[in-house]
C-alpha cells in the first residue's frame, strides 16, 4: 500500500521515460569501459573540486590530485579575488609545480606566488611566468608564451568547480533547474567542516547507487535503530515522498522523522542526552531563511527530512532539515575501485555541548558509511563474477537506473563520435 | 597531575580517552576490550547526563585546556556509545576490513 502518492503515470520510473527491465552492470566491471567513462565523462563534464571557503583570500590555494581525469589541478584565488585553476606542471620541464613532501598528495596554503622547487621559475596568481632562473642561457624565450596551462573553474552556490573541456558549456547552465531551486540555500553559513575519506573497493557509480535509494535502510542499517523501532521500520520499507530528473541530474526527497524524534525511547541513550543523531541536532540552529529555496522539499510534505541531489557525474549535496548539509564525491581509480569523500557542514558551534552534538552526528555517519562501503566491495567482487548480468531494479531505486542510463549515454556518444570506422569492443557494456 | 576540571576529578583514570582527532579516538576503541569500554561508558555516560547544562556554559572561544580535556574525553564517549549501545563489540558489524578516515576536522 503506497504511502507516499507517486505520480500518475503509475511508477516513477516511467514517469522519466526510463524503461522498467532488469539493468546490466557491465558498466561497473569493465575496464575497457571504465577507460571510456574517463575520456566521455571525467574529462568532459564539470567536476566540484571544494568550496570558495577554502579560498578565503588573495593567494589562498588548494590542489585536487584528479587521477579519473589523468591531471593534478591547482586552485588559487588570484589577485581580483576570482578563483583560477590550472595544470598542477611547470612550463620548463614538466615537473609538477605545487606539492609539500609527497607529489601524490594534495595540498593547501597561501601564496604570493608559486615556484617551482626544480629550477626556481615562478608565476603569479594568474598564471603567467615571471622569473626564469638564468633566462640568457636560453634560446628566444618568450615568457608570456610559457605560462601556466589553465583548467576552466567556475563557481555555483559556493562551489568552485573544474572542467577539462575549453568547450564545455557554463557551470551556471550545467547545473540546470536543479541547481537554480537550491543555489539560494545558505551553503556559505556552514563553516564548521568534518571531511572524511575511504577507499573503496567498488565501482564509482555503485557508491552513488547505495546514496541515491534508502531501499537497503530498514535492512542494512537495522541495528542502528532501537530493536522495536528497527522492526516497524523494516516492516513499513521505504518510500521517497519524491524523486525529480533534471537533465543528467537527480535527487530523492525522503521523510526524517528522527530530529528530534517523535517519541525519546526510539532512539539511543546517547542520543537523548545529545539530543543528537544520524539526521542531525535536533535543535535546529538559525540560518536566516525564513523560507526553503523552491529546490528544497519539492513535495511540500511536512514529515520531509533529508534531500539528496546527485549533480552528475560524482557530486553528490545532501540537505538535511535541521540546518546543515553534507557532500559526497566518488573520484574512479579504476572500474572496481575509488576514493569516497564524505564532508559534513554545520554552522559553528558556539559552546562544548552543541559541539559535542554535531560529534555525535558525525561519527553516526562515519559508523553507517562503513556498513555501506564494506557491502560495496561484496557486491562488486559478485557482479564481476558474471555469474549473474541483469538486476531487477525496483521503483524506489530510479535514481540508480537514471545514473545508469546517463553514463552509458555518454560513453555510447563518446564512442560513435571518436571512432566512426572501427568501433571499440564495448559491446558488453551498452 | 589533573587533566580535568576540578568537578570531574572522577574522570581523571579516562584522561588516556582525551584525544583531540576523531581518528585516535577510534582507534583507541578498536584496541580496546568490551570490558575496557563498558566501564568507561558506565562511569563517564550518568557524568556526561548531569554535567549538560555545565558544558551548555563552556564557550568553544577560549576554552581552558581543562574544558578542552573534557570535550575530547566526552567525544570518546560518544564513539565509545557505539560498541556499548548497539554492536556489542568495539568494531561496526559488517565493516570487515573497511576504513573510513577524517582528513579535516575542526580544533576544537
Amino acid at each position: 500500500m503506497a504511502k507516499f502518492a507517486k505520480p500518475a503515470d503509475g511508477s516513477w520510473t516511467e514517469h522519466f521515460g526510463l524503461d522498467t527491465a532488469p539493468v546490466s552492470y557491465a558498466d561497473s566491471i569493465d575496464p575497457a569501459h571504465y577507460e571510456v567513462e574517463r575520456e566521455a565523462i571525467f574529462k568532459k563534464t564539470w567536476l566540484n573540486v571544494g568550496r570558495m571557503e577554502q579560498l578565503p583570500r588573495t593567494g589562498a590555494y588548494f590542489t585536487r590530485e584528479l587521477d579519473v581525469a589523468g591531471t593534478s589541478v591547482v586552485v588559487v584565488r588570484d589577485s581580483a579575488g576570482t578563483p583560477r585553476a590550472f595544470h598542477n606542471v611547470c612550463r620548463h620541464r614538466g615537473n609538477k609545480l605545487v606539492w609539500q613532501d609527497y607529489p601524490r598528495e594534495e595540498t593547501s596554503g597561501v601564496c604570493r606566488q608559486f615556484t617551482c622547487k626544480y629550477h626556481g621559475w615562478r608565476y603569479d596568481l594568474e598564471g603567467a611566468l615571471t622569473f626564469v632562473q638564468q633566462q640568457k642561457e636560453f634560446f628566444d624565450l618568450d615568457m608570456s608564451e610559457f605560462g601556466l596551462v589553465p583548467v576552466r573553474c567556475e563557481v555555483w552556490a559556493g562551489f568552485v568547480f573544474v572542467n577539462l573541456d575549453d568547450d564545455a558549456q557554463p557551470l551556471v547552465d550545467y547545473m540546470g533547474q536543479m541547481g537554480a531551486d537550491i543555489a539560494d540555500y545558505p551553503f556559505e553559513k556552514f563553516t564548521q567542516v568534518h571531511k572524511y575519506r575511504a577507499e573503496v573497493g567498488s565501482n564509482w557509480k555503485l557508491f552513488i547507487d547505495a546514496f541515491m535509494e534508502f531501499y537497503h535502510a530498514p535492512v542494512l542499517h537495522a541495528k542502528q535503530a532501537v530493536d522495536e523501532e528497527s522492526r516497524k521500520l523494516q516492516e513499513v520499507g521505504f518510500e521517497a515522498l519524491w524523486y525529480d530528473v533534471d537533465g543528467d541530474h537527480g535527487m530523492v526527497s525522503s521523510w526524517g522523522g528522527m530530529a528530534p524524534p517523535k517519541d525519546e525511547n526510539m532512539v539511543k541513550p546517547i542520543e537523548r542526552v545529545l539530543r543528537s543523531g544520524l539526521f542531525g541536532v535536533w535543535d535546529a540552529p538559525d540560518i536566516g531563511i525564513e523560507e526553503l529555496p523552491p529546490g528544497l522539499n519539492p513535495a511540500g510534505h511536512k514529515a520531509w527530512g533529508i534531500d539528496s541531489f546527485l549533480f552528475f557525474p560524482n557530486f553528490m549535496i545532501l540537505v538535511w532539515k535541521p540546518n546543515w548539509y553534507l557532500t559526497y564525491h566518488y573520484w574512479p581509480t579504476g572500474e572496481g575501485s575509488h576514493i569516497f569523500e564524505g564532508t559534513l557542514y554545520f554552522v559553528p558551534p558556539t559552546n562544548a555541548y552543541e559541539r559535542l552534538q554535531q560529534e555525535l552526528a558525525v561519527v553516526t555517519f562515519k559508523e553507517y558509511a562503513l556498513q555501506d562501503g564494506n557491502t560495496l566491495e561484496a557486491t562488486q567482487s559478485m557482479i564481476t563474477s558474471g555469474a549473474v548480468d541483469t538486476f531487477p531494479l525496483c521503483d524506489q531505486e530510479v535514481m540508480l537506473r537514471h545514473l545508469h542510463t546517463v553514463a552509458r549515454r555518454y560513453v555510447d556518444d563518446h564512442v560513435k563520435a571518436t571512432a566512426p570506422e572501427s568501433p571499440v569492443s564495448i559491446s558488453a557494456a551498452s | 597531575m589533573s587533566v580535568l576540571p576540578a568537578a570531574f576529578a572522577d574522570l581523571e583514570e579516562f584522561a588516556d580517552w582525551a584525544l583531540p582527532s576523531e581518528g585516535d579516538r577510534y582507534a583507541k576503541r578498536l584496541a580496546s576490550t568490551m570490558d575496557e569500554l563498558q566501564h568507561f561508558y558506565d562511569v563517564a555516560f550518568p557524568r556526561l547526563t548531569e554535567s549538560t547544562d555545565y558544558l551548555k556554559s563552556v564557550p568553544l572561544e577560549g576554552i581552558s585546556d581543562e574544558d578542552r580535556n573534557l570535550l575530547w574525553l566526552f567525544s570518546s564517549l560518544v564513539t565509545v556509545s557505539f560498541p556499548v549501545e548497539v554492536w556489542r563489540q568495539p568494531r561496526v558489524p559488517e565493516s570487515g576490513a573497511a576504513s573510513v578516515d577524517v582528513v579535516v576536522e575542526p580544533v576544537p
